[in-house]
């Protein structure tokens, strides 16, 4: 008697407490009934394809980050090796490898060394045919770099994100080079992406020769070539109608978004929308030296490989600048944004894109719950009619099920999608399965003359690792669900699972102690199955 | 109320039927995927749809012409979406932008311009969808992955909690149920999408419930009928449970077709899905696994004795008293 009442006072405590979290602060929301606002942050999150948003997979292209490193490494052995005196030329260079040329044999071991000193990190040194070397990057470099270039991008978008002010969007990886992007209750898609998906890479370039208005007036000067740590850069003319113009600039640039402190919207001398730049310590140091050693000449701001503009030094500038280029509003706001949350260091391409208007979410929403209330209703009915009183427990196991199932998905802060409610309308279906294999058995054991009171502990006892069996049985496929889905499936797989192991505890053992229950004051029980 | 009750129906001597029916409409199933294709949903087969929201009633027709002027080929498709009084138009066309920078939606763009330009009426667009052609293939792979390595985990499950002959019952009657519902679909010309994926693998756990239900009982009379034929001692056992297998079914049948009805226009390929996949689960359940057990074992003059299975947690509470009793309801 003491160990059923301890059972019903946990089956109590445990429903007010699922109850509590998991369908309280939706009835909360909806009837403006009184709830404490912590309950209410917990409530049951619904997904983008329920609320309305955007879902983007975006690969970032790693080959990108790999050039560049393999690029800043041949060009820093190139140096070194000038300074040692070393008469040779980077050759061929491609994502994963370079070449050297022209090596003299005198001067082998000096160049062996200036390789060690510079590439050994990250490179292997093939070696020599008549004075030629092909550096690779060591297979374990390049994975290491393709990781953090997709870490560095999915921070760098979580930065933007999180400046335009989306509420609860989810960034993370999938597969190797992939990000996910979720954006709840986005309306501008477009904007979003552009956002996204802009490199963002600002770089401030002494400008040796131009602006001229093409390739072949500006290397006249240069004799027909570019100068091998030179390149040509081109930017739209200021004024309408000009055409665009190019600059020959250094290939290292002064400074880079790398040093910048912040970005905002400023008005330029025209009082038109500009981004002023503020530097770090570094980058205003190194900024100083660059203008002061440089005053007349013009200093390229290059944004994505584009000048914006080139205004020439006037005087040795410390900490602040400003990128102007006939922005609209938005742009210099959107440019801003960009340059504050820094660059992506690989480009990064869009492989699916997914918008769901909140008209279509409300929609899915309405259908999910009606059937939701039919397959509920359908199971009642026919757990009645089939099971008479007995029914009774069964219905009760399963409104248990299911706030238990909402209060864990609450709980854990797992997401209701369109095929979440489909698992949750499987979960009632299936639910009442356990409730079936428990009864059959019972009036089996009923049928051969057992008392009431065995019958049901047999029933029970005999069907449980049935139960077990079943349920693991499905947990497996859910697993595997789990990890084959995204967005929605995934909250599919969640439902599935979570209901699977809260019906093993209702099926179990809500419904033996409502049947205890149901027997405990009675001298001849009965039962009406 | 009882129905099935004590029934005695010979289900291994309907075997070579059951097997026959299934191969059949797999056959069949077969052929209509040989022929006509799996249609792939826009998830796997890469593709832009755009979800319109009209104004005012626009007929299927208007928009198909508005868009075959910018898509010939006719590899259009368009249909009503979700409630008719909505005037909602879903539209599909295999193409999209190229996968570099933010060009993948202007294929998007190239709809509504068709739409504007031909004056169907005024729209808003309420959804999209774009999935590039790397996309698709990637998650073609995963899901075919996911679904074999269920099998195994079934396998691997079963085969150690009862013994391997029924793990490889359960599996073969799992693939069989894959096959039908497959073939089904292809009959329907369901779009194979992800939301269809999840249900197919839903199945895969589903499935097995009835099989295990059944291999439970089959366990279970092996111990307490050493002495009866394999073959009887499985056909009693179906019989015992056949029952609740029905009843259980019932009850998933009834919610999956709450779904079917009421779910929505997302939701459709889905319960579909898992309306057959729940009837044929069933009755692969009844005819196909425990015939694989059967065959597996060989049915000659081996006993029960020699298959009955160690005992694995089940509660051994009255055994002889109760085969007594049982025996006597059987014969």
């Amino acid at each position: 008697m003491t160990t059923l009442r301890w059972k019903f006072v946990t089956i109590l405590l445990v429903f007010v407490v699922f109850f509590g979290v998991g369908v309280y602060p939706i009835l909360a929301t909806r009837y403006g009934l009184p709830a404490p606002q912590w309950l209410l942050d917990r409530q049951l999150k619904l997904g983008l394809d329920l609320r309305g948003g955007v879902h983007l997979v975006l690969r970032v292209q790693t080959d990108d980050a790999l050039r560049s490193t393999t690029e800043q490494d041949s060009a820093r052995l190139q140096e070194e090796l000038k300074r040692r005196g070393v008469p040779a030329t980077v050759g061929a260079l491609d994502v994963l490898s370079f070449r050297i040329d022209g090596v003299p044999p005198a001067q082998d071991q000096a160049f062996r060394q200036a390789a060690e000193q510079e590439t050994a990190a990250d490179f292997e040194r093939g070696s020599a045919t008549n004075g030629t070397y092909a550096f690779t990057m060591r297979p374990n470099v390049a994975q290491r770099l393709r990781e953090e270039a997709v870490e560095q991008a999915r921070q760098t978008i979580e930065r933007r994100v999180n400046e335009l002010g989306v509420t609860e969007p989810s960034i993370a990886h999938q597969g190797a080079d992939q990000i996910l992007v979720q954006l709840p209750g986005v309306a501008d898609v477009d904007r979003a992406k552009e956002i996204i998906g802009s490199p963002g890479l600002l770089e401030l370039k002494l400008v040796e020769q131009g602006p001229a208005g093409n390739r072949e007036d500006l290397l006249r000067g240069s004799g027909g070539a570019v100068p091998p740590d030179m390149e040509v850069l081109s930017g739209t003319g200021s004024g309408s109608g000009a055409g665009p113009l190019f600059y020959l600039v250094r290939r290292v640039p002064a400074v880079t978004g790398r040093d910048l402190r912040t970005a905002r919207v400023q008005l330029d001398e025209n009082n038109l929308p500009a981004v002023g730049f503020s530097l770090n310590p570094t980058g205003a140091a190194a900024f100083a030296r660059v203008t002061g050693e440089n005053v007349g000449r013009y200093l390229a701001i290059v944004l994505d490989k584009t000048v914006q503009s080139a205004p020439s030094i006037n005087s040795r500038i410390a900490g602040d600048g400003q990128i102007s280029g006939g922005f609209t509003q938005e742009e210099a706001q959107n440019l801003a944004l960009i340059l504050r949350s820094g660059a992506l260091p690989a480009t990064l391409t869009y492989l699916q894109e997914q918008s769901i208007g909140p008209t279509l979410g409300a929609d899915s929403i309405r259908s999910g719950v009606l059937a939701s209330t039919v397959g509920l209703l359908l199971i009642t009915v026919f757990m009645l009619v089939y099971y008479k009183l007995s029914g009774v427990n069964a219905v009760i196991a399963l409104i248990f099920n299911l706030v238990i199932l909402l209060g864990m998905m609450a709980y854990m802060g797992a997401v209701m999608t369109l095929p979440g409610i489909a698992g949750f309308v499987l979960t009632m279906g299936i639910g009442v399965d356990s409730n079936v294999l428990i009864f059959e058995r019972i009036k089996e054991e009923l049928e051969a003359q057992r008392g009431v009171r065995a019958s049901i502990n047999a029933g029970f006892a005999r069907v449980f690792w049935t139960l077990v069996d079943t349920h693991l049985a499905a947990l497996i496929s859910a697993a595997f669900l789990f990890q084959f889905g995204t967005g929605s499936i995934r909250g599919f797989a969640v439902t599935l699972f979570l209901g699977l192991l809260s019906n093993l505890f209702t099926s179990i053992f809500v419904s033996k102690t409502v049947f205890e229950l149901e027997l405990a004051g009675r001298k001849v029980p009965a039962l009406s199955i | 109320m009882h129905i099935f009750k004590n029934t005695n129906y010979n289900f291994l001597r309907w075997r070579w039927h059951a097997i026959a029916l299934s191969w059949v409409i797999i056959l069949a199933g077969a052929g209509v995927i040989a022929t006509r294709g799996i249609p792939l949903g826009v998830e796997f087969a890469g593709g832009t749809v755009v979800i319109a929201r009209f104004d005012q009633a626009t007929s299927v027709q208007q928009v198909r012409a508005a868009l075959d002027q910018s898509f010939p080929g006719g590899d259009v498709v368009v249909q009503d979406y979700g409630d008719p009084a909505q005037h909602q138009v879903m539209m599909r066309v295999p193409h999209v932008g190229v996968e570099q920078g933010t060009s993948l939606s202007s294929t998007q763009t190239q709809i509504e311009g068709a739409l504007r330009k031909s004056g169907v009426g005024d729209f808003k667009v309420v959804g999209t969808e774009i999935v590039g052609p790397v996309v698709g293939l990637e998650l073609r792979n995963k899901g075919f992955w996911a679904t074999v390595l269920s099998l195994i985990g079934l396998l691997l499950y079963i085969g150690a909690r009862f013994q391997l002959s029924f793990g490889v019952g359960a599996v073969v009657a799992t693939v069989h149920d894959l096959l039908i519902t497959i073939a089904f679909l292809a009959f329907f010309r369901y779009d194979m999408s992800l939301n269809v994926i999840a249900a197919i693998l839903t199945i895969t756990g589903f499935s097995t419930n009835d099989t295990i239900v059944i291999f439970d009982r089959i366990r279970e009379n092996l111990r307490s009928r050493r002495r009866d034929e394999l073959d009887r001692v499985i056909n009693l056992s179906i019989n015992q449970t056949l029952g609740r297998t029905i009843i259980t079914s019932g009850t998933a049948l009834l919610t999956a077709l709450a779904l079917f009805f009421f779910g929505g226009e997302v939701l459709h390929g889905f319960a579909f899905t898992m309306v057959v996949g729940i009837i044929t689960g069933t009755y692969s359940s009844v005819f196909i696994a425990a015939a694989i057990v059967s065959f597996w074992r060989g049915t000659g003059p081996a006993r029960a004795a020699a298959h009955a299975p160690a005992m694995v947690g089940a509660a051994p509470a009255q055994d002889a008293g109760r085969s007594k009793s049982k025996k006597k309801r059987a014969s």
